[in-house]
């Protein structure tokens, strides 16, 4: 009876491995990637990225550091731009438009492709002027218009209660985890359609992490994610899909590139990896 | 129980903590010398310069200077207006200028053949000595339209200008860049980001840059020289006629030989310590409430 319950317990602890990984809904394909490369200078920090973003789910980016999961996600949303020397090369589609074509802006592009931080990054201003900052940028002047979407994004990051009084005090005075909480209110302010988080937990304690992780989960239902971690209990806990990095040494010229290895259902990429690097990165024997 | 000394955790014997004192009173001293002249500067002027301003007071900021420089008795208050004159006038040409110019500098230029070009004229610049930069206005300005407050702002004004354009630069360069990104990840674009993010958050530091340079700009004595000519009556026109400052008169009455004349001089100091004071006071309430 003892030992029966205590197997119970180890197939609920690891029930990916027993069962087969459910089917993923195939939903609308928000970014379409075709060997995408990019390169910092001469540096190619990554190369021949394919993968397809889907709506309404959250992808999380794994991998050792340095692999390139941050500049893939950087590509994304243009932000190479502001990085002189910084170049992506290959096709990068988003809702089947070319990112990098020569007719599209990269604000217009960043309007609809927010992104939040490592660290949280607050502006130093009032944590109303944080999130108002967005919609003013789109135009939006109307008081009572701007009061509306402050709240509405505050309480869509779960941070309303706690800062509902102090909404002229300094952004700064508040936590880690309420500053990253902020951050991400600011960025679904502009009401956006994809949302990129690079490393958005690696600053904050656990309990910080649950309530960002949690977020997640009920943001997805408006917003596509895709989300970079370094903890691959978060891309388990959290993501529909999981895409695996690693960097490989360029024998030619000495340099390590970042690839993607594999990209599959999350679910699958925890208990049945095709790949056998993959394989050694989740199970800890390598990176 | 604790049985006996598991560890030894004392340090080495050494000289450390001795040098540690021998250092500490190497600072102290520093200190000190540093505090001499300055204390010295403050404490003459005040004492001999209170008695002066005390004596006729208010009468000493507000009336006209006494045409008879042997005559003893108030006042500053020409030099007063003039002084505010010309360095505000300065103020208004340089700081906004060096604002504009640092901000191109940095977010613009950056490392071009133009923006270094210009980088290093600024440099150039705040080698040249001040009254060089009196010739120069003297010569294309003062020559042409004759003595004015204006001709001093314009002296003054290229004194401050790489001042500010370099204090301002290496404020934008402390902004953070994470800032920068999550503006531009919102959507906002460059000239955007600067004006509401870059800008207030380099605010406090530029302020105190623009101040420094303000102040240094207030005490200039030879840039002036040429270009106010002289006046002991109130001139509010900023744009004709010739005017006075009070370092002008401090030069002129300092080196009088009349006792009474080096009485207002001693008074026109402290009258500027004081005004360099209130100005940087000013400045700093009204500039860091907003941190």
């Amino acid at each position: 009876m003892i030992i029966e319950s205590a197997t119970e317990s180890v197939k609920a602890l690891r029930p990916m491995q027993r069962r087969a990984a459910p089917p993923l809904e195939e939903t609308a394909v928000v970014f379409d990637a075709e060997s995408v490369e990019v390169f910092y200078g001469s540096f190619r920090a990554v190369r021949g990225v394919t993968m397809k973003i889907y709506k309404n789910q959250i992808t999380a980016f794994i991998g050792p550091s340095g692999c390139g999961k941050t500049t893939m996600l950087r590509a994304f949303n243009r932000m190479h731009d502001v990085i002189p020397g910084a170049r992506v090369a290959g096709k990068l589609y988003y809702h089947g438009v070319d990112l990098y074509g020569p007719d599209v802006s990269a604000t217009e592009v960043r309007r609809r492709i927010g992104m939040v931080f490592q660290k949280p990054n607050p502006f130093p201003k009032s944590i109303y002027d944080n999130i108002a900052f967005g919609p003013r940028v789109n135009g939006v002047k109307n008081t009572s218009e701007l009061d509306a979407v402050v709240e509405k994004s505050l309480r869509s990051a779960a941070l309303w209660d706690e800062v509902k009084d102090r909404l002229r005090h300094s952004a700064l005075g508040l936590s880690g985890g309420q500053q990253q909480r902020l951050c991400i209110a600011r960025t679904i302010a502009v009401q956006p359609d994809v949302v990129l988080m690079d490393e958005p937990c690696s600053a904050l304690d656990p309990i910080a992490t649950a309530r960002i992780e949690e977020l997640m989960r009920q943001l997805k239902s408006q917003f596509t994610i895709v989300i970079v971690t370094h903890n691959m209990q978060q891309a388990a806990r959290v993501s529909d899909r999981t895409a695996f990095f690693t960097a490989e040494l360029d024998a030619k010229n000495d340099q390590r590139c970042g690839i993607l290895v594999e990209y599959d259902a999350t679910a699958k990429i925890f208990s049945n990896p095709s790949d056998e690097r993959t394989e050694n990165y989740i199970t800890g024997r390598f990176g | 129980m604790i049985v006996g000394p598991l560890l030894d955790l004392r340090g080495k014997p050494s000289w450390r903590g001795a040098r540690n004192i021998a250092m500490q009173v190497i600072m102290g001293l520093a200190v000190i010398a540093i505090l001499i002249p300055l204390v010295a500067v403050v404490w003459s002027v005040v004492s001999r310069g209170a008695g002066v301003v005390l004596h006729a007071f208010p009468e000493f900021f507000t009336a006209e200077i006494p045409v008879v420089s042997r005559r003893a008795g108030p006042g500053m208050g020409p030099a007063i207006l003039g002084t505010l004159l010309v360095t505000g006038g300065a103020t208004l040409i340089a700081v906004p200028l060096g604002i504009l110019g640092a901000v191109y500098l940095h977010e613009y230029g950056g490392t071009s053949a133009f923006a270094k070009l210009v980088r290093f004229l600024a440099t150039v610049m705040t080698g040249v000595p001040s009254i060089v930069m009196g010739l120069f206005v003297y010569l294309t300005w003062t020559m042409r339209f004759g003595y004015s407050a204006f001709g001093g702002a314009l002296a003054l004004a290229c004194l401050m200008l790489p001042v500010v354009i370099g204090s301002t630069e290496q404020m934008l360069r402390l902004v953070p860049a994470n800032l920068r990104e999550a503006a531009y990840a919102l959507g906002a674009s460059k000239s955007r980001t600067i004006l509401t993010i870059v800008l207030p958050a380099a605010l406090p530091g530029i302020v105190s840059g623009s101040l420094l340079a303000i102040a240094r700009a207030a005490g200039e004595t030879a840039p002036l020289l040429f270009a106010l000519g002289a006046a002991t009556a109130y001139n509010p026109n900023l744009f004709a006629g010739a005017n006075t400052a009070l370092s002008l008169q401090i030069f002129g009455n300092a080196t009088s030989s009349f006792v009474a004349a080096q009485d207002r001089a001693w008074g026109a100091a402290l009258t500027l310590m004081l005004l360099a004071f209130l100005i940087t006071l000013t400045a700093r309430l009204l500039f860091t409430r907003r941190s």
